[in-house]
């Protein structure tokens, strides 16, 4: 699909980038897990603080390209506050985003995470989007590692 | 290395040398894929040493073999069968002219290098090597030529040993001497490395190695393709390519070793046309080459491996490499020239491989932003993460390229690596 590069690296994508939210590394976590994409390499420890069923806390580290960062980063600002059932619906309705064209979608649950819209269009980088997402899932369930394949 | 000789049927008289070598655009009308727009812009093919791409002699080779002759190959008396027999085993004469083998029976076909190493892991492995021995290796092999002697390490108890490099790549020769001892079993070391592009010094690696009784293994999937490759002048005991970075079919390769030690390796798979005569009580296993290829053959791709050979003959090897150093060279120059642009992999003796890494962007970010001005790289680890290790860096952006591309795929490149600075800054 031919599709302007400026809807892929928005500005305050590239912003998230160089100075990701949240990447750091949290004291008192009570959920952890990493997450991999073998197929490039990129890395992704996230933390969790969770009290009475709501992320008190949330921060990750590791590497990877623009777009992984980037997603990890908007993820931590918009599970931070959630319930755990808000954090998975925001899960299912990014992923939508990203794999069904054409979708009818949340916008007010999606919120920033609409910044990422335009992966949809580069299929080969949409892992690379929801690497950090199957980690969030992976640290709820209690399992310590997430991969993208 | 001399270019002096042409033995091309193309050319004739004084050989040219460098870019003048070869004529890129005469050529890339020989192979129909190059003639596209992608994403709105002309392809530039630079994932060379992924795969590459296949002239329409390949192409109608292996089409009219299923026009016009499939058969099995071995088994019928009648008159399709002979045919496929007689392309499939003229496939191989062209295998053992283009690496110089000493005798066609030494030629094996398997699916690739993978599972040529596989197979000489496998095979020769089991059979001579016991726990506390050494097995040699060098620090960028590419992962198919780690983990099958890994996994023999793990079931008898040999040990690997790594010759390390240089920061530009190049092997630590005199460690890799120091290495050498009354352990070592094998020296299993790659020709040309898929992510920095040296070219290792075979010939003075398997001396030392001979000296004390040491067969050595070459990995040379990116030589074979890229430059006259004669296993004899190499000094090596085991050699394996793949068909398909050699503008041939994917899922054919060969294996060439010396008859003496096939001869005494036990077979590595086993059924149909291994074997010479099979009772339930005992099985007598057929000669050479066919103890080695067990079951119906990729009979399409080695007749196309061999009209991929041909196609080359015609060209010249030393052409080609003179010209790909050359362009290489020309590459190496222009993004050289880019600030922020690292280059990984200097060795002198390269071949052509830019692989380069940018503190600004990602890998994974510039090859979609190349993608998306139709250029085509590798980028990740190119299954040598111990080499991603040495730099320090998780991945890198791979141009490698062929006799078909040309300073114009270069200056896109160059063009295209500037969009992506003005995208990360």
């Amino acid at each position: 699909m031919v599709s302007d590069l400026s809807d892929l690296y928005q500005e305050i994508l590239l912003e998230h980038n160089r100075r990701p939210r949240n990447f750091r590394t949290l004291e008192d976590a009570t959920h952890h897990a990493d997450g991999f994409n073998p197929l490039c390499g990129d890395e992704i420890s996230l933390q969790l603080k969770v009290g009475f069923d709501k992320v008190d806390d949330v921060a990750f580290q590791g590497h990877g390209c623009a777009i992984s960062r980037a997603s990890a980063s908007l993820l931590t600002q918009a599970v931070k506050g959630a319930t755990s059932d808000e954090a998975m619906a925001k899960f299912e309705e990014f992923h939508r985003m990203l794999t069904e064209p054409d979708a009818e979608l949340d916008v007010d649950l999606l919120g920033d995470l609409e910044m990422l819209a335009g992966v949809i269009a580069y299929p080969t980088r949409i892992k690379c989007a929801i690497l950090a997402w199957h980690t969030l899932k992976a640290a709820m369930d209690g399992e310590a590692v997430a991969t993208t394949e | 290395m001399t270019f002096a000789s042409d033995s091309s049927a193309a050319g004739s008289g004084e050989m040219m040398s460098g870019l003048a070598a070869i004529d890129p655009y005469r050529f890339r009308k020989d192979f129909p894929i190059l003639d596209q727009e992608v994403n709105g812009k002309p392809l530039v093919y630079l994932d060379n040493a992924a795969t590459t791409q296949k002239p329409r002699a390949v192409i109608d080779a292996i089409s009219n073999y299923y026009l016009l002759n499939n058969a099995n190959v071995h088994r019928g008396v009648h008159t399709l069968s002979q045919r496929a027999t007689d392309d499939y085993e003229a496939a191989r004469e062209s295998v053992k002219r283009f690496i110089n083998a000493p005798d066609v029976d030494e030629v094996i076909y398997v699916r690739g290098t993978t599972e040529g190493l596989n197979l000489v892991a496998s095979s020769y492995g089991r059979k001579y090597f016991k726990a506390g021995d050494e097995v040699v290796i060098t620090g960028m092999e590419h992962h198919s030529n780690i983990v099958p002697w890994q996994i023999l390490g793990k079931e008898i108890g040999i040990r690997l040993r790594v010759v390390p490099f240089s920061d530009s790549g190049e092997l630590l020769l005199d460690e890799y001497e120091n290495m050498l001892n009354d352990r070592t079993r094998m020296v299993s070391v790659v020709h040309q490395s898929n992510a920095l592009g040296t070219v290792n010094p075979i010939p003075a690696m398997a001396e030392l190695a001979h000296r004390k009784g040491i067969p050595v293994m070459v990995d040379a999937a990116q030589s074979v393709p890229h430059m006259p490759v004669d296993v004899q002048a190499l000094g090596a005991d085991f050699l394996t390519f793949s068909g398909h970075k050699l503008y041939g079919p994917t899922g054919i390769g060969a294996l060439w070793g010396r008859s003496d030690l096939l001869n005494d390796m036990p077979p590595y798979q086993s059924g149909g046309e291994m074997i010479r005569s099979v009772t339930f009580e005992e099985t007598i296993y057929n000669t050479l080459p066919h103890k080695f290829e067990a079951g119906t053959p990729d009979i399409a791709g080695a007749i196309g491996l061999g009209a991929a050979i041909e196609y080359l003959e015609a060209i010249g090897m030393d052409r080609i490499a003179s010209y790909e150093r050359a362009l290489l060279r020309y590459g190496t120059d222009m993004l050289s020239e880019i600030e922020g642009v690292r280059l990984i992999g200097t060795a002198e003796d390269k071949g052509g491989v830019l692989s380069f890494y940018m503190e600004a962007a990602h890998p994974h970010d510039i090859g979609t932003i190349l993608d998306a001005e139709g250029i085509a790289v590798r980028t990740g680890h190119h299954c040598a993460q111990p080499v991603m290790a040495r730099y320090g860096i998780p991945a890198t952006v791979r141009a490698s390229l062929a006799f078909y591309n040309t300073t114009e795929d270069i200056d896109a490149l160059v063009k295209a690596i500037d969009r992506v600075i003005e995208v990360f800054g």
